[in-house]
């Protein structure tokens, strides 16, 4: 059996498809795993993870430490609001002084881009990127990948639209490196002022009629519109936004073929994507959320596994 | 290296008669009996005797899980070469049933010690066995012997047990290899 390519999962940038490939037939194992009625393996009992979320995260923290139980790991959790970060200690400091603690793994979310990567440099533990600000976010495009494989068959020659906040997404930098290296096309579709500005240089067409967008598309993925990171208006008022790039029962039913609709969560209902669609049977929400654990246990057990005794 | 036969394909066609005939002495009619095959090698043994059972004894509805023990080895990082999963396929509960593990080679007890806890995954059974077609003697890391054997033999350090099957491997054989 292949080992993966890297010595920490910090962005998909970094990744081969090999990488992806045994990630996702490890992934199937787990999968199978996490449906027995005992849900759970020893393979990680002499390993200790730590989850560093220097910014807030319900579904990314629970799905980790969910993962990390179901291989026997033992895990520390750490939030940035109760800790010294406060009294003035640095990134570095706060961690090696959690390493001096023998941990093996650190699973990281931080607000700065590139976190992970200076912290993989300084520290001598597996880092595992699960989000630096507005740059990457590994673990979630791997999962949306595996979704997409698991509904359709392959990523391979879909055609793949990434809807809404693209500027402030990390899940969508990820998405488009993850789905172009498995051979998907990828277009995003969005507000001009949300689109960044040289997208097309990653070789993504950019468009802003949503209807057109997914009547080319197999696959769209909608983002959350992130207000937290806006420091002025992008778009003149959320129920315009919800006008022109809201996703409706209405514009699905309209289109000649029935298209699969994505969310990296949490779901603003009502704003980029209606509650009959969220709900509705073309909606692989749910399986994503499912996913994510087998995902990310196959991510933690791949990294272990290079850990030598 | 060398090889030597052990069995060839008319001498396991009968132990997997008599082992058949040995599991129907012990089990009747397999209504509260499953067998479980160990991925890789030992799931070629399970589905033949499984085979064998339902053509040539009449026993209907036998179940037969296939079980992946990789994720319950003791040796996780630590060997060279990463450990390589199959796939499970156990579509039954084995709460308060009688088990029979089946695996092709019975060498360190390693792996059954790992098939113990994997199947536990499945519930609690009434009482597990173990079949195994070849017992290296003297072998054993554990205290783990088989309830039904094949056949036993002594292997030394540099030999190797190679078991075909037609199905995978073209013909039905078992080898002593040597590594010289």
């Amino acid at each position: 059996m292949k080992s993966l390519s890297v010595q920490n999962l910090l962005g998909i940038k970094h990744l081969k498809k090999e990488d992806l490939d045994l990630i996702f037939e490890t992934a199937d194992h787990f999968k199978e795993v996490i449906n027995r009625p005992i849900k759970k393996v020893p393979s990680l009992r002499d390993i200790t993870i730590a989850n560093l979320f220097f910014e807030n995260s319900t579904r990314t923290k629970l799905s980790f430490e969910l993962a990390e139980k179901r291989l026997s790991a033992d895990i520390v959790n750490f939030s940035a609001g109760q800790s010294s970060l406060k009294k003035g200690e640095t990134l570095i400091d706060t961690v090696n002084n959690i390493l001096s603690m023998k941990v093996d793994i650190v699973v990281m979310r931080h607000p700065n881009v590139g976190a992970g990567v200076f912290l993989s440099k300084h520290v001598d533990a597996k880092i595992i990127n699960a989000g630096d600000g507005t740059h990457e976010h590994p673990t979630q495009a791997l999962l949306d990948s595996y979704s997409i494989r698991e509904k359709l068959g392959d990523v391979a020659g879909k055609k793949v639209v990434i809807v809404g906040d693209v500027l402030h997404s990390r899940v969508a930098l990820s998405n488009i490196f993850a789905l172009q290296l498995q051979g998907a096309e990828v277009k995003v579709c969005g507000p001009t002022t949300l689109i960044p500005k040289h997208i097309e240089s990653l070789g993504v067409k950019a468009e802003t009629n949503l209807r057109k967008a997914l009547e080319w598309c197999d696959v769209a993925n909608v983002l959350r519109v992130q207000h937290e990171r806006m420091d002025v208006k992008y778009f003149p008022s959320t129920r315009e936004y919800t006008q022109l790039f809201g996703i409706n029962k209405e514009i699905l039913n309209s289109l000649n073929k029935e298209i699969v609709v994505m969310h990296p969560g949490p779901i603003n209902r009502g704003v980029e994507i209606t509650s009959d669609v969220a709900d509705s049977d073309q909606s692989i929400i749910l399986n994503q959320v499912e996913n994510g654990v087998a995902v990310r246990m196959a991510c933690i057990y791949l990294l272990a596994e290079q850990i030598k005794r | 290296m060398s090889d030597k036969i052990l069995l060839n394909s008319k001498e396991i066609k009968i132990i997997l008669h008599r082992l058949a005939c040995q599991l129907i002495e012990n089990h009747g009619d397999f209504s509260n009996t499953v067998l479980l095959g160990i991925q890789p090698r030992g799931t070629f043994l399970a589905q033949r005797l499984g085979k064998l059972l339902e053509e040539e004894y009449n026993i209907q509805n036998i179940k037969l899980g296939l079980l992946d023990i990789t994720f319950f080895r003791d040796d996780f990082r630590r060997r060279d070469a990463p450990l390589e999963a199959n796939t499970t396929h156990v579509d039954f509960i084995i709460e308060d049933k009688n088990v029979v593990i089946i695996d092709d080679v019975l060498f360190s007890g390693r792996s059954i010690n790992a098939a113990l806890s994997a199947m536990q995954s499945y519930g609690r059974p009434k009482q597990t066995e173990l079949l195994c077609l070849i017992d290296r003697r003297f072998s054993r890391h554990l205290p783990i012997q088989p309830d039904y054997r094949g056949r036993q033999v002594d292997v030394i350090n540099n030999e190797r047990v190679a078991v075909l099957w037609e199905e995978n491997d073209g013909k039905d054989a078992i080898y002593l290899t040597t590594n010289d």
